[in-house]
C-alpha cells in the first residue's frame, strides 16, 4: 500500500459564506469512500493553520455524514464583516475555494 | 397526497430578474418567494434612507413587480418577499401603484411590520434584556450610541396569517429567509405549530431556495464547467409532499443542474452548526435528511428532522464603524512585484509621517494573494508576473484623515516606481463602515408587536 499527496480539489467540492464576522466553509467529497479519509485529516487544528492571520478566531468543525460533508465555522475572520472590512472578499465567498488546496495523504487505490 | 410548488425567484437584491420571470412561466408552480435581504443589505438600506426618508425598501422590487404582476394574477401565484427592508409599507405602496398602472384589479397586499426594534432599544436597555453581542459576549455599550438600524428575525406566522386571510401578496421586513418559504407550507398543509419534523423539512426546502441559483447550479464549486447553459440558469423549485418529503428540482427546459451534489453544497452554505440550524420557526437538523438523486434534475430529500423552535430570536443591530478609504495602482511587468513592494513602502511612511489616527491598514496584491491572503503560495518565479495591481485600504474614525490618505496616491505616478497604468482616479471613498451586531432577545418581547395590515387594489 502506497500513500500519495494530493490536494482536498481532487476529492472535494465545498462552498463558503459569511454570517457576520464568522465565515463557514462546508467540504463535501464527490465519493463516500473519501469521506474517512477527510475526518481523520482535516482538521479544525489545520484548517486554522492553513488560513493563517486572516482567521483570528477559533476554528470548529462539524462532521456532516449524512452528505459526506465537513463544515467549517471560522470565528473572527472576515476582518470585521461584510459592511465593515477592509477585505476584498467581504462576503467570505472564496474561502471555500481556499481549502481545496490543501494537502492531504490518501492510499493511492482509493483513488 | 398533496403537493405545493415553490418557485425562488431571487437571492439577494441586484440578483438578474430572468430567473424569476421564467419561474412564474414556466415554473408550475403555485407561490413565488423572494429574499432579497442579506445582513448587509439593511446596512445599505439604511445608507440610502439618509438621502430619501421614503426609500429603506428594496428598490429592484419595481422592474420585478413589473415584469412578473400580470402573469401572477392571471396565474393565481402568490408572492412572498422580504423585499419590504426598512420600510415594507413603503414596498407595499410601491406594488399599489404598478398594480394600478398594469389595470391589475382584487388583489389583496399584506405587510408584515414588528420586525423592526430600533426604537425600542431603549426600552429593552430600561428592562434589563441582555443585548451582549451573541457571538462575542462584548456588552451592548460599547456600540449601543452609533447603532443605526435593529431588527429582530421573524418567523413564518404573521405570513400564514396573511395567506389565512386571503393575501396575494406578502410584504415583510426582515423575516427569517427560510419562513417566507415555510410560511405557505403552513398554510397549504395545516402543519401544526410544533410538527417540528415538518417545519424543520420546510425551513430546509427555504434554505435551499433562499439564495436562488446556488442550489442549481451558480456557484458550484464541482465540475462548474459542465453545468449546462449557464446563461439561462433556472432558479430551484421546491415541490414539497404533505408528508414533508421535498423534491428541490428547476423549470423544465431552463439551464442549469440540480443534483445531489449542487443541493447538498447549499445545504451548508452559511450554516454553523448543523445540528442545531437556528430558525425563529424551529431548529432544523440539516445532519438528518437523506438525499437521493432521481435524476432529470430532481433530488428527493427525506427523513428530515427538528426540534423545539428557540426561545430566543436574533435581533441584528448595525452600528456606524468609521470610515474605509482605499486605493488600487496597477504596476506592469518588468519587476512588477518590486515595484509594488517599494509603493507600500512608500505609503507606510506617509502614513507614519503624516500620522493619519487610522485603526487598521491593509494591503492586497490583486492577482497574487487578495483572495486567499496568507493561504495563497507565493509563485516561484516573480518575473512570470505580467501585472499587479497593489491595493491599500484603511479604516479610521477621523473624516479628515480618509481624505488625506486618499490624497497621497497621485504623485507617485510621477515620482514613485516607473510603469504604473492610470495616472488618476485611482482611489476611492471614503465610504461609510457599518459593524455587525447580533444579540438574542425574548420571542416574547418582540412578538406581541408584530402586526399584518392589507391593502387591496
Amino acid at each position: 500500500m502506497s500513500k500519495k499527496t494530493i490536494q482536498l480539489r481532487q476529492i472535494c467540492h465545498a462552498r463558503s459564506g459569511d454570517k457576520a464576522n464568522n465565515v463557514n466553509a462546508g467540504i463535501l467529497v464527490y465519493n463516500p469512500k473519501h469521506y474517512p479519509v477527510i475526518v481523520e485529516q482535516v482538521t479544525a487544528e489545520k484548517v486554522k493553520k492553513h488560513f493563517g492571520e486572516i482567521v483570528q478566531g477559533n476554528v470548529e468543525s462539524y462532521e456532516m455524514p449524512n452528505i459526506n460533508a465537513i463544515n467549517f465555522v471560522l470565528r473572527k475572520a472576515l476582518g470585521g464583516g461584510a459592511s465593515d472590512t477592509l477585505f476584498i472578499d467581504n462576503l467570505g465567498k472564496c474561502y471555500g475555494a481556499s481549502l481545496l488546496r490543501m494537502e492531504i495523504e490518501i492510499e493511492e487505490s482509493l483513488l | 397526497m398533496k403537493t405545493v410548488r415553490i418557485g425562488a425567484g431571487q437571492g439577494f437584491w441586484g440578483n438578474g430578474q430572468f430567473g424569476a420571470i421564467n419561474m412564474v412561466k414556466s415554473g408550475e408552480i403555485q407561490y413565488l418567494c423572494c429574499d432579497a435581504l442579506a445582513e448587509l443589505t439593511l446596512a445599505i438600506l439604511k445608507k440610502g434612507m439618509k438621502k430619501d426618508a421614503y426609500a429603506g425598501w428594496v428598490n429592484d422590487l419595481t422592474p420585478l413587480m413589473f415584469k412578473i404582476l400580470l402573469i401572477c394574477k392571471e396565474k393565481g401565484i402568490k408572492v412572498i418577499t422580504n423585499h419590504g427592508g426598512l420600510n415594507p409599507a413603503g414596498a407595499t405602496a410601491e406594488v399599489e401603484r404598478i398594480a394600478k398602472e398594469l389595470g391589475i384589479t382584487g388583489l389583496k397586499i399584506a405587510t408584515v411590520t414588528g420586525d423592526d426594534v430600533f426604537d425600542r432599544l431603549g426600552e429593552f436597555e430600561e428592562k434589563g434584556l441582555d443585548l451582549s453581542n451573541m457571538d462575542t459576549g462584548e456588552s451592548i455599550d460599547a456600540i449601543k450610541e452609533r447603532a443605526l438600524f435593529a431588527n429582530a428575525y421573524i418567523g413564518a406566522r404573521p405570513i400564514v396569517e396573511a395567506l389565512d386571510n386571503g393575501a396575494d401578496i406578502v410584504i415583510t421586513g426582515r423575516a427569517a429567509d427560510s419562513s417566507l418559504f415555510l410560511a405557505p407550507l403552513i398554510h397549504e398543509f395545516h402543519w401544526s405549530w410544533d410538527d417540528w419534523d415538518k417545519l424543520a423539512a420546510g425551513t430546509l426546502a427555504g434554505h435551499l431556495l433562499e439564495c436562488a441559483a446556488q442550489s442549481t447550479g451558480g456557484n458550484f464549486l464541482g465540475d462548474w464547467w459542465n453545468v449546462p447553459r449557464m446563461e439561462e440558469i433556472g432558479y430551484p423549485i421546491a415541490e414539497v409532499r404533505e408528508n414533508g418529503e421535498v423534491v428541490i428540482t428547476k423549470p423544465v427546459g431552463s439551464g442549469g443542474r440540480v443534483s445531489v451534489e449542487t443541493v447538498s453544497e447549499q445545504m451548508v452554505y452559511e450554516t454553523l452548526d448543523p445540528n442545531n440550524y437556528i430558525v425563529p420557526d424551529v431548529i432544523a437538523d440539516f445532519t438528518s435528511p437523506v438525499l437521493e438523486d432521481l435524476g432529470n434534475d430532481r433530488v428527493m430529500i427525506k427523513n428530515m428532522k427538528g426540534k423545539p423552535r428557540p426561545e430566543k430570536l436574533k435581533v441584528f443591530i448595525g452600528y456606524q464603524d468609521g470610515l474605509a478609504s482605499s486605493a488600487l495602482l496597477l504596476y506592469a511587468w518588468p519587476d512588477a512585484m518590486k515595484k509594488a513592494r517599494k509603493m507600500e513602502e512608500i505609503i507606510r511612511y506617509e502614513v507614519n509621517k503624516l500620522k493619519l489616527p487610522i485603526v487598521d491598514f491593509h494591503v492586497d496584491y490583486v492577482g497574487l494573494n487578495s483572495v486567499h491572503g496568507s493561504a495563497a503560495p507565493m509563485p516561484a518565479d516573480e518575473d512570470s508576473i505580467n501585472e499587479i495591481g497593489v491595493k491599500f485600504s484603511i479604516k479610521t474614525y477621523d473624516k479628515g484623515a480618509a481624505g488625506k490618505f486618499a490624497g497621497l496616491f497621485p504623485s507617485w505616478a510621477l515620482d514613485g516606481p516607473p510603469a504604473l497604468a492610470g495616472t488618476g482616479g485611482f482611489a476611492s471613498g471614503p465610504r461609510e463602515l457599518l459593524g455587525p451586531w447580533s444579540a438574542l432577545v425574548d420571542r416574547n418581547e418582540i412578538e406581541p408587536n408584530i402586526t399584518v395590515s392589507y391593502r387591496e387594489v
